[in-house]
């Protein structure tokens, strides 16, 4: 309650109230992420990801920023404009070790993130919309991804930036000048850097928006929590700031901690050597990687070869370059429709005894397909990468709609005060 | 009542239909419109004129000896050019009835049987097939094979194997004379 003192308190302030009456921006910022916002009690740490995604878009956007006024768009000067960085400019170092790193740990937050949604049933009725804005800040932010890794302009950067706008040229008819129109040219030259640097700058601020939307979307029925029921009353909830402004600090100290080890210890861990030779445009490296992110939905596009299974059916309609292609932005665009896919009322995985343990198997067949991403096209690789495929999709179209309908879930508690009050039958 | 401007009740079902239509006619010129405009924005992605100006490559053939390749740069792309053995020229030849992927010709391939001239680029997705020097790996069919998929490409540079869907491209190109040849 002295919590709500000193927020009125505040809200006494001359400058405060004229501000207030004007533009009520003081009472958005308390019902958005302050006492004015009544969070489930229950929630746990696996509640703390979004803010630690927000934490690494703040770091990438501040790095980003001062990076950009170090940095050279142009073929001949990108490498060495990013080596300066790295010997002459005054810490440059470790801004752009941050920028690097922050990258793969935005990921590991939102990769988390989009887990625990969907371990909770975070995306069902009524948070389909809050979901669906979730799943477009993930394919805005392998965008930007991708061509941030271009601008260093090195082996990986140039190789990478070839195989993945070539996936372009897989659509019929058009392809070919789809591919012409991003490169600007006959083949990744200066005028592609140009342009995705001038993306790579604006992308960030688009997923800003997005966040800022998915907030809103999030605020209008509040977060979900890990019983999956519905908060009946004021018992259920305390006030999100100070109990969990408090406990999102201490994930991020921890958060920090990681990334600084990462940072400071083993900057280059998550990168490729490679990518530390210049751009060669005559000479493709024995083994393209993509960056440990995208590896499973590059493991999904190399799986779609001339025998593979779930090829046949389409044979007669596209080359399996196409299917590939479809299926690597299929495999993305389907966690958008989860929300119906899913059949099932009941939100949590605790309530779930047999979705809890197919939820289990699709994250191993997600690092699964993630480390058949890594490694090249041979051996029992191929195998596995098809198999693990094929998993991805009948969980999505298979496992989960027939779930909802033959699975019988455990009682749900009356509320989720009563979970905790009442003893477990 | 009388003193504020209204339309007169008995031409409101006229004066609808009018206001209807000039509304969905001026939407649906601006909407055009700003489609429209947003062309030049497009098109101002598509290769500028310096980028088409550097569109034709010459070669000098002299060089090259039997059995040897050289690569060449065109358009930003590299350019195989091969001066083929008479064993190379039979198996192409022959291979063309074999099973192709992507069905073609050795003598629709090339103007002249020794020069095999083609785009060093894979089909599948843009890499460079090793095949070029002595020592690298030329895969099953004795021609060049990708490492970034695994396509193998015979001495015609046909796919055989692997997950490309296409032959090596063949661009345009001219002898000027015996020994000199314009690519583009």
């Amino acid at each position: 309650m002295s919590e709500q003192q000193s927020t009125s308190k505040f809200m006494q302030n001359g400058v405060v109230k004229w501000i207030e009456h004007r533009m009520p921006i003081f009472s958005f910022i308390d019902h958005s992420v302050g006492s004015g916002y009544p969070a489930p009690k229950n929630l746990s740490y696996w509640w703390n990801f979004g803010s630690l995604a927000g934490l690494a878009l703040i770091i990438m956007i501040v790095s980003g920023i001062v990076l950009a006024m170090h940095y050279t768009p142009h073929t001949t000067l990108a490498f060495t404009s990013v080596e300066r960085v790295m010997r002459d400019v005054n810490g440059g170092w470790l801004i752009r070790y941050l920028h690097m790193n922050g990258a793969s740990f935005f990921f590991i937050a939102v990769y988390i993130h989009i887990f625990r949604g969907l371990y909770f049933g975070s995306y069902k009725n009524p948070r389909e919309l809050l979901w669906i804005i979730g799943v477009l800040i993930l394919l805005a932010m392998m965008a930007t991804a991708f061509m941030g890794y271009v601008l260093p302009w090195g082996q990986m950067s140039y190789w990478g930036a070839t195989v993945i706008t070539n996936l372009f040229s897989a659509i019929p008819v058009v392809g070919d000048s789809i591919v012409t129109l991003l490169w600007g040219g006959f083949v990744v030259d200066n005028p592609t850097l140009n342009r995705f640097f001038s993306l790579h700058y604006l992308l960030p601020f688009v997923i800003l928006g997005l966040v800022v939307v998915h907030i809103w979307a999030l605020h209008t029925f509040g977060s979900n929590n890990p019983t999956g029921v519905d908060v009946k009353g004021p018992q259920d909830t305390i006030p999100f700031h100070p109990y969990f402004t408090i406990k999102d600090l201490f994930g991020m100290g921890v958060f920090l901690l990681i990334f600084s080890f990462f940072v400071f210890f083993a900057p280059n861990y998550f990168g490729e050597a490679d990518n530390y030779i210049p751009a060669n445009a005559l000479a493709t490296p024995p083994h393209i990687v993509p960056e440990w992110y995208f590896l499973p939905s590059y493991a999904i596009l190399r799986a779609f070869t001339n025998d593979f299974i779930l090829y046949w059916p389409v044979s007669w309609l596209m080359t399996a370059k196409l299917a590939g292609v479809i299926a690597m932005f299929g495999s993305i665009i389907l966690l958008a429709l989860v929300p119906w896919l899913d059949t099932s009322k009941v939100r949590s995985a605790r309530f779930r005894p047999i979705y809890k343990w197919f939820f289990w198997i699709f994250v191993l067949d997600w690092i699964v397909l993630g480390m058949v991403g890594a490694h090249p096209p041979e051996g029992v690789w191929v195998l596995l990468g098809q198999i693990s495929t094929i998993y991805y999709f009948a969980h999505l179209l298979v496992i989960l709609p027939i779930l909802g309908v033959i699975e019988r879930p455990k009682a749900l508690p009356e509320s989720i005060s009563a979970s905790v009050t009442q003893p477990a039958e | 009542m009388s003193d504020t401007a209204s339309t007169p009740p008995t031409a409101e079902i006229d004066a609808q239909t009018r206001r209807d239509f000039l509304l969905v006619s001026t939407a649906t010129v601006g909407a055009v419109g700003t489609a429209l405009s947003l062309w030049p924005f497009v098109n101002s992605l598509n290769p500028a004129a310096d980028t088409l100006a550097l569109a034709t490559t010459e070669v000098n053939l002299e060089p090259i000896k039997d059995g040897q390749s050289i690569t060449v740069v065109w358009q930003g792309k590299p350019v195989f050019i091969r001066n083929r053995t008479a064993a190379e020229i039979e198996q192409a030849k022959k291979d063309d009835t074999a099973a192709l992927p992507d069905p073609a010709k050795d003598a629709d391939r090339v103007q002249k049987d020794d020069w095999l001239i083609m785009v060093g680029v894979c089909t599948h997705l843009g890499c460079i097939p090793l095949g070029q020097k002595e020592g690298e790996p030329k895969g099953d069919f004795g021609g060049w094979f990708c490492p970034c998929h695994g396509s193998h490409y015979d001495t015609s540079g046909r796919i055989r194997k692997g997950p490309a869907p296409q032959n090596l491209l063949v661009p345009n190109y001219t002898f000027a004379s015996d020994t000199q040849v314009v690519i583009g």
